[in-house]
């Protein structure tokens, strides 16, 4: 009988034989040669979006919040439900770094610094709808508390959205540090290796001065450990936080107890299937396969399958409680204008793209296969965009008051402004791809020993004796 | 911090390095620092370092950002600006926890990567010596500093037993100063070269 050394069940986290250099080589490469032609038609699209958005944003600036259709009776619409759903989308990316950090999951080395960078570029968007919806943008200041000449009077720490205020701006915070703490020692690589000396100083200065001490490692590592430990309980928090600027509320359909766990399954949700589309373009460009190899799609993919179903329960909850609970106007909210009615479609197109599309990952034939995952990144997106539009819209445009019942669609600087944050993501994110080390190069070479096709190699040698040897060498190792 | 003289070995694979790092530590040589393209398990033991206290620094500064919030936000509801809002307590605790929540993370992150940033001498505008430019790609680089007492030729060959290659002698400054990665530093040189004399 002889040994073979292969799990069955754990394929290897990067496919192909390499050694650290070719590591090195693979990921930095693509920084230090030109953009492809794909990189320049992406990225001007993307500054033309952001031009658009800007415009948008400046004439409702000038004119005033009215040029939005937002009326007595839906006075949050289009800019809250943007705002909460890029705050959903930034959670995938804490959660693959943080938790999965904790959870000691070797996998996410491959998606970590896409993810990390989607999640602050999504906040960076997210943030820009409360602050513009307040009209008077210039004195949005007022928000924090600070001492001031009018009493001084403070904010009132009893308000959500004041909490959402703090919560936010840690959540950017953290994960602005978490990631660039990590991006020290790749941005060294680069540096070291750079052949121009433009490159030289300008990886030089955001290197911080990195060496690569055994000591300076040894902290890293422990900060890294920390800022996980921190991260984890924060990135619940903020969308904890989130939904309670409905669940505080009295409103029908808001006033939930539900909210918290189910935005946070939520925002996970569409901030997998997010990076999903983000990782799928970008491992094709930069011909990352390797890396970003088919089990990594298939660990995503079961992420989402699973808050997805999550998210399923909550509504089918919501829709039990509504009547259970045996309060006419929630039953009304929940039957009549929100599952039926004029805006019961938005519902529908929930529904379908949040709970009955996914299932197709139940397959594993499905959750491999590279063109549906992309496909049903987008639907999942779309379908938590209605979530949060449902949510929000459906449970104001039908009030106590029938007489100020009311319909909504968005006008243009509305619309505009969206597509300026999808302009500002995307720049961002082409700029990421092309000047910052898209794949975290120091931890990928740190799991290379014990995951690639190299360790394999090695047992061979092992895979040679016979089983009764093995037992014995191990039992009388030192 | 002073301008040095060091011998620099290069390794493939840490599983020649462990046993070398074992080897100078027991031969009583000064072993500057292992420069390691990425983080090496129990280097950091093997080396003889002690455990960083990087997380009782995080603690602290976190139960400062619990306190920071906590006591702000009575005082301003007790003491300063006591308001009536819609007959609530003065001192709402389950309303002050995520603000109270938040800003400990804040505070315990913020500290944390700043303490590390102070400790590792790392900042925009820091330089500090190489010894090999492939320390951040793919090799592992042992530096031993020179005293009066060793002898360069004799810590070569100990190198070349333990599995080294590519070991060279260099003159350097230990420490960090300000200089641009992209231009020869002119005072440094300088430094060394008064050294050299």
């Amino acid at each position: 009988m002889h040994l073979k050394y292969e799990s069955t069940l754990r394929e290897p986290l990067v496919d192909g034989v390499k050694d650290y250099h070719q590591v090195t080589e693979d990921i930095i490469s693509p920084i230090e040669g030109k953009p492809g032609k794909l990189w320049y038609v992406g990225f001007f699209i993307s500054l033309t979006l952001l031009g658009f958005g800007a415009f948008s944003v400046f004439w409702q600036i000038y004119f005033g919040v009215g040029v939005w259709n937002l009326n007595k009776t839906i006075g949050w619409g289009w800019d809250i439900t943007n705002f909460v759903w890029w705050v959903g989308i930034g959670h995938a990316g804490t959660l693959i770094s943080a938790i999965l950090l904790l959870f000691r999951q070797g996998w996410r080395t491959g998606v970590n610094r896409a993810a990390e960078a989607m999640t602050i570029f999504a906040v960076m968007c997210a943030g820009q709808f409360p602050i513009i919806h307040m009209g008077r943008v210039w004195m949005a200041f007022f928000i924090l508390p600070y001492p001031n000449t009018r009493g001084p009077v403070w904010v009132n720490f009893n308000s959500p959205l004041l909490w959402d205020v703090f919560a936010i701006s840690t959540y950017f915070t953290v994960s602005l540090l978490f990631w660039y703490s990590g991006l020290l020692p790749d941005f060294a690589t680069v540096r070291d290796r750079a052949k121009t000396k433009l490159r030289k100083l300008l990886y030089g200065v955001a290197a911080f001065g990195w060496t690569g001490s055994t000591k300076h490692w040894q902290r890293h590592e422990a900060l890294s450990l920390v800022l996980a430990g921190l991260s984890t309980p924060l990135v619940l928090s903020v969308h904890t936080i989130v939904s309670f600027d409905f669940a505080t509320s009295v409103i029908p359909g808001w006033h939930t107890t539900i909210f918290p766990p189910y935005f946070v399954a939520g925002a996970i949700f569409s901030g997998f299937a997010m990076v999903q589309t983000l990782l799928i373009i970008t491992r094709k460009i930069l011909h990352l396969e390797e890396y970003i190899t088919l089990g990594h799609m298939e660990a995503m993919n079961k992420v989402i399958v699973l808050t997805g179903s999550v998210v399923g329960c909550a509504y089918l909850t919501e829709l039990f409680m509504a009547w259970y609970g045996a309060n006419p106007y929630e039953f009304a909210t929940f039957f009549k204008y929100r599952a039926a009615g004029p805006l019961g479609w938005s519902y529908w197109i929930m529904m379908t793209c949040n709970v009955i599309t996914p299932q197709v990952f139940w397959f594993r034939k499905m959750r491999r296969n590279i063109a549906v995952t992309f496909a049903m990144s987008i639907v999942v997106n779309i379908g938590m965009w209605f979530e949060r539009f449902v949510i929000i819209c459906t449970s104001l445009y039908r009030d106590y008051l029938p007489s100020s019942w009311s319909y909504y669609r968005p006008s243009w600087p509305e619309v505009g402004f969206y597509m300026g944050t999808f302009g500002l993501f995307f720049t961002c994110y082409f700029l990421f791809a092309k000047y910052f080390p898209v794949i975290a190069v120091a931890e990928i070479k740190s799991i290379l020993k014990t995951s690639g096709e190299n360790f394999k190699e090695k047992m061979e040698v092992y895979e040679e004796e016979s089983a009764e040897k093995f037992a014995h060498d191990v039992a009388h190792a030192h | 911090m002073a301008v040095k003289k060091f011998v620099v070995g290069l390794f493939d694979d840490e599983a020649v390095l462990f046993p070398a790092v074992k080897k100078v530590r027991t031969a009583g040589y000064k072993l500057h620092d292992v420069y390691t393209p990425f983080p090496v398990h129990g280097l950091d033991h093997a080396m003889g370092l002690r455990e960083t206290s990087l997380h009782t620094a995080g603690f602290i500064y976190g139960i400062t950002g619990t306190t920071t919030a906590l006591s702000f936000m009575s005082w301003v509801f007790n003491v300063d600006w006591p308001l009536n809002i819609g007959g609530k307590p003065h001192f709402p605790l389950p309303a002050f926890i995520p603000i109270t929540f938040e800003l400990t993370v804040l505070f315990a992150a913020v500290g944390m990567v700043m303490t590390f940033c102070y400790l590792c001498q790392l900042m925009p505008g820091v330089k500090k010596h190489i010894f090999h430019p492939r320390q951040t790609d793919d090799k592992f680089v042992m530096v031993i500093e020179l005293t009066e007492k060793t002898n360069a030729e004799e810590v070569k060959s100990f190198l070349t037993a333990a599995g080294a290659h590519d070991i060279n002698e260099q003159k350097a400054e230990a420490g960090w100063w300000f200089g641009r990665y992209d231009k020869d530093d002119e005072p440094y040189l300088r430094k060394i070269q008064t050294a050299n004399a």
